[in-house]
């Protein structure tokens, strides 16, 4: 169902950042964060709470801009608003980014239209089927449970075929059958060719999906684990990282 | 910190004494005494100053606004805010002239007149924009929004300088199609007044956005401070 | 041509999203009878002196129904964050304030076209006239247009229902009076020629301001 991505989208680095930093007035929440992320990668960003990981995603998805430093996605640089740039960007935050009022086809037919997708109907069709959520796609979305409306929101993400996928913790509130089509997806996505780059607070999620993973620490990157690590080695670099905080 | 204490600001200080002092004896030597309202009048050459302040600052803050937009530097910020504060205190100033001299001449504290009405509302709006700043936000969108805010505002301006052409009005026009309507003594003490208000203008911008830089670099350290705490 | 297929989606998901739950119209509507009302109750309206009154009633009815709808149009981005849904879509940012100044004067003339037949039967005012419409028309677009930047300015903030009004009506003001006189002249029957100037001038604001907004909205509009 997912196909592979067009050619002319391979350039050698997805995602790269040199020395990005971001404050908030006085509070810095991201500092010197320099990174490259390969093309077809999964990443996962692992840190406790108030680590930076949802302000690092929402600079990459040029949601938040940030204070120095500089982004380059696909190669293309960041700078203000650039069409050629959200083509290559799909996003799922803690919103899901869809009306309420309206149904989830209704609300794939929207963004469909705003990112000139073609053939839009067959493929919302598909994409909400694939998610489970074909049964309630001509309902009004405040009407469905909140798992329903983040597999929702995974389609809208998906809906164009960005190269490139920034997640802050789509996991949560799925449930497990949820998760499982979330994990079943993310493995289609990648042997087609997009880029994932993940957030989460959950351990075993990040060694379950495999995928390069990167620590972060009060704003900083601290950790680098490649995807050869075990699921210990993984937890024993984890808890030291965050232990050596105290 | 020692830039301060080598610069002008003491010059200006003084020279702005110097003008005001001028302008206290033109005002109130110098011009004749007006036939019809008497020694009250003699409120119209800073009540006018004052106005004049006003639509200065506002648009000192529209151009500031244009350039933060284009420069996104924090300076230009400071330039707007305080610009704005301090239009909005002179404008306020102007409007309680107003009321001092109409309530002997026009036997009322205050009247619905276009003009009137046009500036409180002006005096409403900016004085909203310095709410929003107080409501939180990140510095950054403050400024920014500022700056679109005082750019906008600004029509204000020509709104309240032109309701005495759009409306009929009994607040007296000075400026008309055939020169100043005002006596040439007269004259000598309305640009004195206008020349001290706005050396008074700059005084007080200078020290006001050398306070806003000061207040910021404050909270810098005190951050940086606390940050550190072990 | 991508941008005015973006502006006209955002315009249909607008409208589509009001049909469903129709929360800005009755809103906006029961708002606008309901000022009517209260201001008759106040002024103590006699059916003589009902001309001069109506305009200025007419267009305060207009302006708070206005600031209503406004507001609730940029709630309803922040719900779910949609908003940043549209900041993230390939379209210049002034495609959402066309977009949205669009379904913003739509629902206000919705909710005017709505409100004036009741109020010509309560009040005994005539609405028929073309002229009065035109009035109608182009003060509106000049109040949404305005409005549509002040709502996204306000949207962000924990004042947003009092900031909004404060920011906005001194910017509309000459939107307000040429609107009540021209009302006024209409509805005393007088010429073209005599409220032309007055629809200059709306029209000379209409335009000034949608520049101007275009211009500036992407930078109220980021976080």
């Amino acid at each position: 169902m997912i196909g592979p991505l067009p050619q002319s989208q391979q350039s050698e680095w997805a995602i790269e950042t040199h020395d990005l930093c971001k404050s908030f007035g006085h509070v810095s929440a991201l500092q010197d964060i320099t990174l490259r992320v390969p093309c077809g990668a999964l990443v996962t960003v692992l840190g406790p709470n108030a680590a930076g990981k949802t302000t690092l995603l929402r600079v990459l998805a040029t949601l938040t801009r940030p204070s120095t430093g500089r982004v380059l996605l696909q190669g293309l640089e960041v700078q203000g608003h650039d069409a050629a740039l959200c083509n290559l960007i799909g996003w799922v935050g803690e919103q899901t980014l869809l009306y309420g009022h309206l149904s989830p086809q209704e609300n794939l037919r929207f963004y469909g239209r705003m990112y000139g997708v073609d053939d839009l109907d067959t493929w919302i069709h598909a994409l909400l089927n694939r998610l489970g959520v074909g049964e309630r796609q001509e309902d009004p979305l405040h009407t469905l449970s909140r798992g329903m409306q983040q597999r929702v929101a995974i389609a809208r993400a998906i809906l164009h075929r960005p190269p490139l996928l920034l997640l802050d913790e789509p996991y949560s509130s799925l449930d497990r059958h949820g998760a499982a089509i979330l994990s079943s997806l993310l493995g289609q996505l990648r042997d087609a060719g997009h880029t994932v780059l993940m957030t989460t607070h959950d351990l075993a999620r990040a060694s379950e999906l495999g995928g390069e993973v990167l620590i972060l620490l009060d704003g900083r990157l601290v950790q680098r684990l490649d995807p050869q690590r075990t699921a210990d080695d993984l937890r024993a670099a984890y808890d030291r990282c965050t232990g050596e905080r105290r | 910190m020692s830039q301060d204490q080598n610069d002008a600001l003491p010059l200006v200080v003084g020279l702005t004494a110097v003008l005001v002092l001028f302008s206290l004896y033109a005002v109130f030597i110098f011009a004749p005494t007006e036939r019809v309202m008497g020694h009250v009048q003699r409120i119209f050459y800073y009540h006018v100053a004052s106005a004049w302040v006003g639509f200065l600052a506002f648009l000192v803050a529209c151009a500031s606004g244009l350039l933060y937009l284009a420069k996104r530097s924090p300076r230009w910020d400071r330039v707007t805010a305080a610009s704005v504060e301090i239009g909005l205190l002179f404008s306020t100033i102007a409007l309680v002239e107003g009321s001092l001299w109409a309530r002997p001449v026009w036997n009322t504290w205050w009247t619905w007149d276009p003009r009137l009405t046009t500036t409180l509302v002006m005096c409403l709006y900016y004085a909203t924009t310095l709410m929003l700043r107080r409501l939180g936000g990140s510095e950054e969108r403050n400024a920014r929004v500022g700056a679109v805010l005082s750019i906008v505002g600004f029509v204000n301006v020509p709104i309240v300088f032109l309701a005495i052409r759009m409306w009929r009005t009994i607040h007296p026009a000075v400026l008309t199609t055939s020169g100043f309507a005002v006596a040439p003594r007269m004259l000598v003490a309305l640009l004195a007044s206008l020349l001290a208000f706005t050396a008074l203008y700059v005084c007080l911008m200078w020290t006001r956005i050398r306070v806003a830089r000061l207040e910021h670099d404050v909270s810098a350290l005190r951050h940086r401070i606390t940050a550190t705490r072990p | 041509m991508s941008y005015w297929r973006s502006v006209a989606a955002i315009v249909a998901k607008d409208v589509l999203a009001e049909a469903r739950s129709r929360e800005a119209l009755s809103a906006m509507l029961l708002f606008a009878l309901m000022v009517a009302v209260t201001f008759n109750l106040a002024l103590e309206l006699r059916i003589d002196n009902v001309l001069q009154i109506a305009p200025g009633l007419i267009w305060v009815a207009f302006v708070f129904a206005g600031v209503l709808g406004l507001n609730r149009s940029f709630a309803a981005e922040q719900d779910r964050a949609c908003i940043e849904g549209l900041m993230l879509a390939p379209v210049d940012r002034s495609a959402i304030y066309i977009a949205k100044c669009i379904s913003n004067t739509l629902f206000m003339l919705t909710a005017e076209a709505l409100f004036l037949p009741v109020f010509s039967v309560l009040f005994r005012v005539p609405v028929g006239s073309p002229a009065l419409w035109l009035v109608v028309f182009l003060g509106t677009v000049g109040f949404a247009s305005a409005g549509t930047l002040f709502a996204a300015v306000a949207m962000n903030s924990r004042a947003r229902e009092i900031l909004l009004p404060l920011l906005l009506l001194p910017i509309v003001v000459p939107v307000l009076t040429a609107a009540t006189r021209s009302t006024a002249q209409v509805l005393e029957g007088q010429t073209l020629a005599a409220y032309a100037p007055w629809l200059r001038l709306l029209l000379a604001f209409d335009i000034i301001s949608v520049v101007i907004a275009v211009l500036t909205f992407e930078y109220v509009i980021e976080e």
